[in-house]
């Protein structure tokens, strides 16, 4: 535990023993050992904010004085809510209640004492002590603050910085799921083995000295495309990502451009769920990249486009009838069109809003296929109680050939403002469940770097321990054009359907 | 997968059967490694002229003689295998009692087999006479002298005794099946029923051969001219399996477990860093299994090693890397999903059975033969029920020659009161010989 887990330098994980780093080559015993705390590694702010503007990523975990009042002040933004929403946008008093005020409430990481709270809006890139050695921070701003100074020319803050995993407690390096191929400073052969540094990496994927399993390319990847950024990781505790994302940019009709993004969770109980996750999202891509451009309705495309999934999931089905364990998956997509935001799913992959402006509320947009959810609302259990039950995750729609009844849920809403849509599969919303915990964990500036945004997010999930594979995609939704165009409930929805009424008797599937 | 360059040689594949998943903290990994070779045999029938050597060893002790067929038999059957021999192919005789002598060609060499040299042979064999003891060790040395005398791939002994091998130490044949293990391979079998069931199936063991009883001396030429056939359709001989062990790793065990239980463990030699080889001998159109445990470090959930790599490899010629005919990858995975890390593979659990069953009938007879009714009815006992549960209805039935049997699912059985000493044998000399996999 109390050893350096991630080399000085570079953050790549090290080994018991290592004297070099296996990346950078930058000496082990040379830099002072970091300082650790056992601690998941939450934003808490404890220098006040630089004078510039968004520079850091990490808004406050804490909510700062102020913040319950202004946010009560703050009405439900969201507009042309699909029928049902309401009961899911928490009334600003209750958000007061439950945050009162500047008195810091029960933290995750012990934290410090409150620091003096900046004026709102602002932002803290500031260097954090809880992200002190192997921890990876993507936005090192210029000052060193408290961490140790890395040697010169080191890779600090190369956007592809191996991420996460590296945290106090991550024992093995390995589990990183650290992209070997991508390692900023890879050594020219970079073919030695991350786990041990001794071994080279045969042909198979193998450490020829201690045997380990290389990161596949799927084990980590991101992809951005200027106005969408997705992030998809293994996590700490599975052996293989079985998540997958695809992300893409195309032109509507009249010349607009439309921004895609589409996440599916593979259901780990059913075979070949890495499959299944990879065919649902890039099907659901093409078939959206098809319909968009022709000027199908987003709402009309994202349920075609669930239904194109859908096959392509039932097509990795052995043409056995009655075969167990179809491959599967879950899904859940966004396209932001112009002034549209339009938002499709199965299963319990999520999709959140969060405002620019952290005064608005956040809003949770999906409502989970899953029992849990379900016994909620049928009324026939409390949240807190359906959730505390052992079935509370079990699945009840997914893509897959065995599934119950294909229910394609979409949305439409019309913003008045601006801000991002998280779209996720439950790697990370188990550790930010909430759309006020999903806000927080947000960097502020997420509208303009959804690349380093969707990289906190994993971060997120890897230091809450990285139970399941975590992926999530940033669309950045911009404001209207006229800014005071606030013209409520035009009731944009096409087809917006309400949430699965009353069946809490389908077959529940269990996902990992 | 193979790379072996002779087109005419046969094609190797690995398979490897197992549940990777580990439950965390799990450190064992087993693993059924399938070797098969294919497509050489027919190609090279015709060509592969001086690519083998076989030299047979025919016990002429004084036993022999009583009852007389058993004489009559083994030259019979000595002559028909000497008629299976492909041209080309070197030999020779050996008439074999507390010393060994050459019976043809003599003068310390081999013979090439043509029409000529085996009638040449087949009438050096009318001279065979019974008289003397046992010595089986200075048969063995007899043959290899003559065997590395030849360049021929395939260098292979067939040995047939009838009686204990009771003029020499036993350390001495210990000491020479070692020296001979690498340089040849041997079939043996025991005729009529006064032999040691022990030494011959050692024999086999030690020189990668088949062992076998023919209780009934007529039987003999026909078990010979399979025996010669089997050796005829060997292609490539020394192949050896490697293990290769990441550190940290250990190897628990390596069997081989089908078409017969042959422990390999004691045989590795060290092949460089973490590798070491277990002799397989010579191959042909087949097919092997071999179950395979290591013991990995314990690891965390989510991770992924290599357990072992098992490669087949052909020796090179001097000073050349030996070529890899195929390999197979044996994977250790962690997980929290007890489904996965509970689950046993059917071919492990299956040759597990195999394995365990042959061991059964080895301690049950044992215990039969100290007088322990008890300890026999259980070991018996519980053999009929995995052969009953296994598919191995050859062992079934020999089992059937020794106990009645009440309820072979529960293993319920009696001891027979009588037993032909012929079958207790065969169910001794054949308690190693497994099923495959029955597919479902």
């Amino acid at each position: 535990m109390h050893r350096p887990s991630g080399c000085p330098s570079c953050a790549e994980p090290l080994e018991e023993g290592d004297r070099f780093c296996g990346v950078c080559g930058s000496p082990v015993s040379a830099a002072p050992p970091p300082a650790f705390r056992d601690d998941p590694t939450l934003p808490i702010p404890t220098l006040p904010a630089p004078p510039a503007g968004p520079t850091g990523g990490y808004v406050l975990a804490e909510p700062a004085p102020g913040w319950g009042s202004v946010a009560a002040g703050a009405a439900p933004t969201l507009v042309g809510d699909a029928a049902g929403w309401s009961a899911q946008a928490e009334p600003a008093s209750a958000e007061s209640a439950v945050r009162p005020g500047p008195d810091p409430a029960p933290a995750p990481a012990p934290a410090p004492a409150p620091a003096p709270v900046p004026p709102q809006g602002s932002s803290y890139g500031a260097p954090d002590p809880a992200y002190g050695g192997g921890e990876i921070r993507h936005d090192r701003p210029g000052g060193p603050g408290s961490t140790p100074t890395p040697p010169e020319g080191t890779p600090w803050g190369a956007p592809e910085a191996p991420y996460g995993g590296a945290g106090p407690g991550h024992e093995d390096p390995y589990a990183s799921g650290t992209p070997q191929a991508s390692g900023p400073a890879a050594g020219d052969g970079g073919k030695t083995c991350v786990a041990c540094r001794a071994g080279r990496v045969d042909t198979d994927g193998y450490c020829e000295h201690c045997g380990h399993a290389q990161p596949r390319e799927r084990d980590h990847l991101e992809e951005e495309l200027g106005s969408v950024a997705a992030v998809s990781d293994r996590g700490l505790r599975h052996h293989r990502n079985e998540d997958s994302f695809a992300v893409a940019a195309t032109a509507l009709p009249d010349g607009s451009a439309a921004t895609v993004a589409i996440v599916c969770d593979g259901v780990s109980s059913a075979s070949r769920p890495d499959e299944a996750s990879a065919a649902a999202a890039g099907a659901a891509n093409e078939a959206l990249l098809e319909a968009l451009p022709r000027g199908a309705h987003p709402q009309e495309a994202m349920h075609d486009a669930i239904l194109a999934a859908a096959a392509a999931v039932n097509a990795l089905a052995p043409e056995v009838p009655g075969a167990q364990n179809a491959p599967a998956c879950t899904l859940v997509g966004a396209v932001v069109s112009g002034d549209l935001l339009t938002v499709g799913w199965v299963g319990d992959s999520r999709a959140y809003w969060v405002p620019d402006d952290r005064d608005a509320l956040p809003r949770r947009l999906t409502e989970d296929d899953s029992w849990a959810a379900q016994m909620v609302a049928a009324g026939l259990m409390g949240e807190a109680e359906a959730y505390a039950d052992v079935r509370a995750h079990a699945i009840t729609g997914w893509l897959g050939a065995d599934a119950y009844d294909l229910e394609p849920h979409t949305a439409s809403f019309k913003p008045d403002h601006a801000g991002v849509v998280v779209v996720c599969t439950d790697g990370l919303w188990n550790y930010a469940e909430s759309a006020q915990d999903m806000a927080q964990v947000l960097p502020v500036d997420a509208a303009t770097r959804p690349l380093h945004s969707a990289q906190v997010l994993v971060g997120h999930a890897l230091d809450g321990g990285g139970h399941d594979n975590v992926t999530v995609a940033v669309v950045p939704f911009a404001a209207p054009a006229g800014p005071g165009a606030t013209t409520t409930a035009t009731a944009a929805v096409a087809r917006a359907e309400s949430e699965p009424e009353g069946q809490v008797e389908p077959e529940a599937r269990p996902q990992a | 997968m193979a790379n072996f360059a002779k087109p005419s040689a046969p094609r190797f594949s690995v398979e490897v059967y197992q549940n990777e998943f580990l439950p965390e903290g799990g450190r064992d990994v087993h693993a059924i490694v399938t070797v098969t070779s294919t497509g050489g045999a027919a190609a090279t029938r015709a060509a592969a002229r001086g690519s083998a050597a076989v030299v047979i060893m025919v016990d002429c002790s004084g036993s022999m003689e009583y009852p007389p067929d058993k004489m009559r038999g083994a030259r019979e059957a000595t002559a028909a295998a000497i008629d299976t021999l492909r041209d080309g192919t070197a030999f020779a005789v050996i008439a074999g009692t507390h010393v060994a002598k050459e019976v043809y060609p003599g003068q310390g060499r081999l013979a090439v087999a043509d029409p000529a040299t085996r009638a040449q042979a087949k009438e050096a064999l009318r001279g065979l006479g019974a008289g003397g003891g046992t010595a089986i060790g200075t048969w063995l040395r007899l043959a290899d002298g003559l065997l590395r005398q030849s360049s021929a791939a395939i260098r292979h002994g067939i040995l047939l005794t009838d009686g204990r091998n009771e003029h020499e130490d036993p350390a001495v044949l210990r000491a020479t099946l070692e020296a001979c293990a690498g340089r040849f391979t041997c079939d043996a079998r025991g005729v009529g029923t006064d032999w040691e069931v022990k030494e011959v199936t050692g024999i086999a063991s030690a020189l990668l051969g088949s062992a076998d009883i023919v209780a009934d001396p007529a039987h003999l030429t026909e078990d010979f001219t399979l025996m010669m056939e089997n050796v005829m359709g060997k292609e490539v001989a020394d192949v050896a399996l490697r293990l290769w062990t990441p550190v940290g790793v250990e190897v628990q065990y390596v069997k081989q477990v089908a078409p017969t239980v042959q422990d390999l463990s004691d045989r590795r030699t060290e092949a460089g860093p973490r590798a070491g080889d277990y002799p397989t001998g010579s191959w042909g159109d087949e097919s092997r299994e071999y179950h395979v445990c290591v013991r990995v470090p314990a690891a965390s959930v989510g991770q992924e090693m290599l357990a072992a790599r098992a490669t087949l490899l052909l020796p090179g010629a001097p000073g050349e890397p030996p070529a890899t005919l195929a390999q197979g990858l044996v994977r250790a995975v962690w997980t929290d999903d007890l489904a996965a890390s509970t689950a046993i593979n059917p071919q492990v659990a299956h040759y597990t059975g195999q394995a365990e069953l042959a061991k059964a009938i080895q301690q049950g007879l044992e215990a039969r033969k100290l007088g322990d009714v008890d300890g026999a009815t259980a070991k018996l006992g519980r053999a009929v029920q995995l052969a009953s549960a296994s598919g191995n209805a050859d062992t079934a039935k020999l089992l059937a020659k020794v106990v009645d049997v009440v309820d072979a699912a529960a293993g319920t059985v009696r001891l027979k009161a009588k037993v032909a000493d012929a079958d207790e044998m065969t169910l001794e000399t054949r308690s190693i010989q497994t099923v495959r996999v029955k597919k479902s």
